[in-house]
């Protein structure tokens, strides 16, 4: 095997199978101080043995490693990410600039309140600008995620209906909902009555009447929902759920379709969460952290979680009460780094640059969709905003599913689009191109999705095959759900060569 | 399409074998083949009650989670614990060794709610033309 290919085409070893017995990656100057054992300094049961296999690599054999490894990515620096229901958006560099400066991020969240003004100062604004744009009367920034929102939300309502002395038993999901949505109403202590989708992709209005009811505490809904549709008839959902005593809680993770044009609140939602993950810029995916802060109106603000930060005459402080609070959900006060780079998107975007975001969303998305009807099945007709939903519907005659699309898609040099979700939809392919991307970058990838459309009627084998240029082909899910192997562990010892 | 003709069906694509007053229930050769590769499946506890259309354990693929869903009111007799260990029984055998639990019927008039094979044929055949 030439040099070449060991180092740039070829598998990347472990980290443990890079180890070699009394390499390292440091050194240290000599001790200037009396040399202690951390077994004198500590008490022994703190003092973790050795641990066994712990590789051994010289500084270049690490570097060189990671280095090689981060190539392997694949990011929204690098591409079009164009991930339907996930919002992969360009998280602009400022943002990151601003969230390193020190006099923020050197800050203690144990420190006196009156040394840490800033920092309480950018909670409090940033709490008042999703409170405006929802249209919502209160805002805790804690959750650090949006499921975590939508748990937050839902025991805020059960802690209302408690207090009324009137605990209620269901909640109302739609059934093109994300797959958290139940799981937070199970987990929430609820059990979840699932409401179908008319044929125009919306709430059905009269099966929801049927089956609410003053057991049920509760509709959760996604405004548009996960097929990029508005909920057209909300006043009349609202209307129905409030009717029978229950709220609406809205998944906010679409809201970066609505913002600066429609408020949740104004539609006659009760309580929400916005993933600052998705709409407003911080980093999504590899961790994040993720933030999906929970608005509310009046009637629930009692139940959010504290400490919220609130404005008084000193300036600004962390309040602990009031008693009636779910209490905490994160520790501190919240992923803080996102409320940084959160409440620098704001300012940087201002009033109009938010509304423009919305449009360009929506206007991305749409030129997709014009631009592939003809190639792809479009799952429902409706108009969408900011993400459409095709199927394989067109290419199944030909043995083609959705998953040999987005295999074949990697070879066209893009992340594929989310897949099989909807649930509703029979080979979902979810394209959410957010308003990051510029009009020649989308029409590559609408190209791309061309051709395949082509190579699925003229040479499926590319596709069912497909990826075979890549560093890894495609891959084994069955197996690796049956089989995972999770753990690496060496070879066994390889019998003495006889021939040396 | 493989539809036993002995067999009733739900629109959710779980099928019923009733022999007197227990039902062996599992999910439809289409239902598999929509699922794609099962690699796992959540069972209900034995004795426990569970009503017509309610969801009893969920079936899990390469591709998603979905609900199975009672075609009866009855209680839970015995589980296929076989599928903790072979899940891809499902996908090879849905009708035989596939099957998922037995239950003993707790109202028999439920069965005439159901879909007969032919009914559940015509049922599929709209359903893919949507």
């Amino acid at each position: 095997m030439s040099r070449t290919t060991t180092v740039f085409n070829i598998n990347e070893e472990l980290i443990f199978e890079k180890s070699a017995s009394g390499k390292m990656a440091y050194s240290l100057p000599p001790l200037d101080v009396e040399d202690d054992t951390i077994e004198a300094l500590l008490e022994p049961s703190l003092v973790r043995g050795e641990i066994e296999g712990f590789p051994e690599v010289s500084e270049l054999d690490l570097i060189r490693h990671y280095v090689r490894l981060s190539t392997w990515n694949y990011h929204i620096d690098l591409g079009m990410y164009p991930l339907g229901s996930c919002t992969m958006k360009y998280n602009p560099k400022l943002n990151e600039k601003v969230a390193r400066l020190g006099d923020l991020s050197g800050v203690h969240p144990l420190q006196e309140e009156t040394l840490s003004q800033g920092n309480l100062e950018l909670m409090f604004q940033l709490q008042v600008f999703l409170q405006e744009l929802t249209g919502m009367d209160a805002v805790s920034l804690q959750p650090a995620a949006g499921a975590q929102g939508e748990l937050t939300g839902l025991l805020m309502i059960r802690a209302y209906h408690v207090h009324q002395g009137k605990p209620r038993k269901y909640v109302l999901i739609a059934d093109s909902a994300h797959g958290t949505n139940p799981a937070s109403a199970t987990l929430a202590g609820y059990d979840v009555i699932s409401i179908p989708s008319n044929p125009g992709g919306t709430i059905d209005t009269s099966l929801l009447a049927e089956r609410m009811s003053e057991d049920v505490a509760c509709l959760m809904l996604t405004n548009p929902n996960t097929l990029g549709i508005f909920e057209v008839e909300i006043e009349k959902v609202a209307e129905i759920v409030h009717g029978r005593g229950g709220f609406i809680y809205m998944d906010g993770a679409n809201f970066n379709a609505l913002m600066g044009y429609a408020r949740p609140g104004d539609m006659g939602i009760d309580v929400l969460h916005l993933n600052l993950h998705k709409t407003f810029s911080t980093p999504h995916g590899g961790g994040g952290p993720g933030s999906g802060p929970v608005a509310c109106r009046q009637i629930l603000a009692p139940y959010l979680p504290v400490p919220r930060v609130v404005r008084t005459g000193a300036g600004y402080s962390l309040e602990e009460s009031p008693g009636s609070s779910i209490g905490r959900v994160h520790g501190f006060y919240g992923n803080f780094g996102m409320f940084v780079r959160a409440l620098c998107y704001i300012l940087s975007c201002g009033r109009t640059g938010l509304r423009e975001i919305s449009e360009t969303a929506v206007l991305n998305s749409n030129y997709i969709r014009a631009r592939l009807k003809n190639h792809y099945a479009l799952a429902y007709h409706s108009p969408s905003l900011h993400e459409v939903v095709f199927s394989d519907k067109k290419q199944a005659s030909n043995q083609i599913r959705t998953l040999d699309i987005a295999k074949r898609l990697i070879e066209h040099g893009f992340h594929p689009p989310t897949i099989y979700f909807p649930l509703i939809v029979r080979g979902a392919l979810m394209i959410e191109p957010t308003e990051s991307e510029g009009k020649a970058e989308l029409d590559s990838f609408i190209d791309a999705m061309i051709a395949i459309a082509r190579e699925a009627r003229e040479s499926p084998e590319l596709l069912i095959n497909a990826p075979i240029t890549t560093k890894r082909t495609r891959v084994d899910e069955t197996r690796a759900a049956r089989q995972p192997i999770l753990r690496w562990s060496p070879p066994a010892e390889a019998p003495p060569d006889e021939s040396t | 399409m493989n539809i036993p003709e002995e067999l009733h069906y739900t629109r959710e694509h779980e099928w019923i074998l009733v022999e007197d007053d227990t039902g062996t229930v599992g999910v439809t050769d289409h239902a598999q083949k929509e699922l794609g590769d099962v690699v796992f499946v959540e069972l209900p506890q034995r004795g426990e009650e569970i009503g017509a259309g309610e969801p009893f354990g969920s079936i899990e693929s390469v591709k998603a989670v979905s609900e199975i869903y009672s075609p009866v009111s009855g209680q839970i007799l015995e589980t296929n614990s076989a599928l903790q260990e072979t899940p891809d029984k499902i996908n090879s055998d849905p009708y035989g060794d596939g099957w998922i639990v037995r239950l003993r019927l707790i109202d028999r008039s439920e069965i005439k709610g159901l879909l007969s094979a032919q009914d559940y044929e015509h049922y599929l055949k709209e359903e893919l033309a949507k």
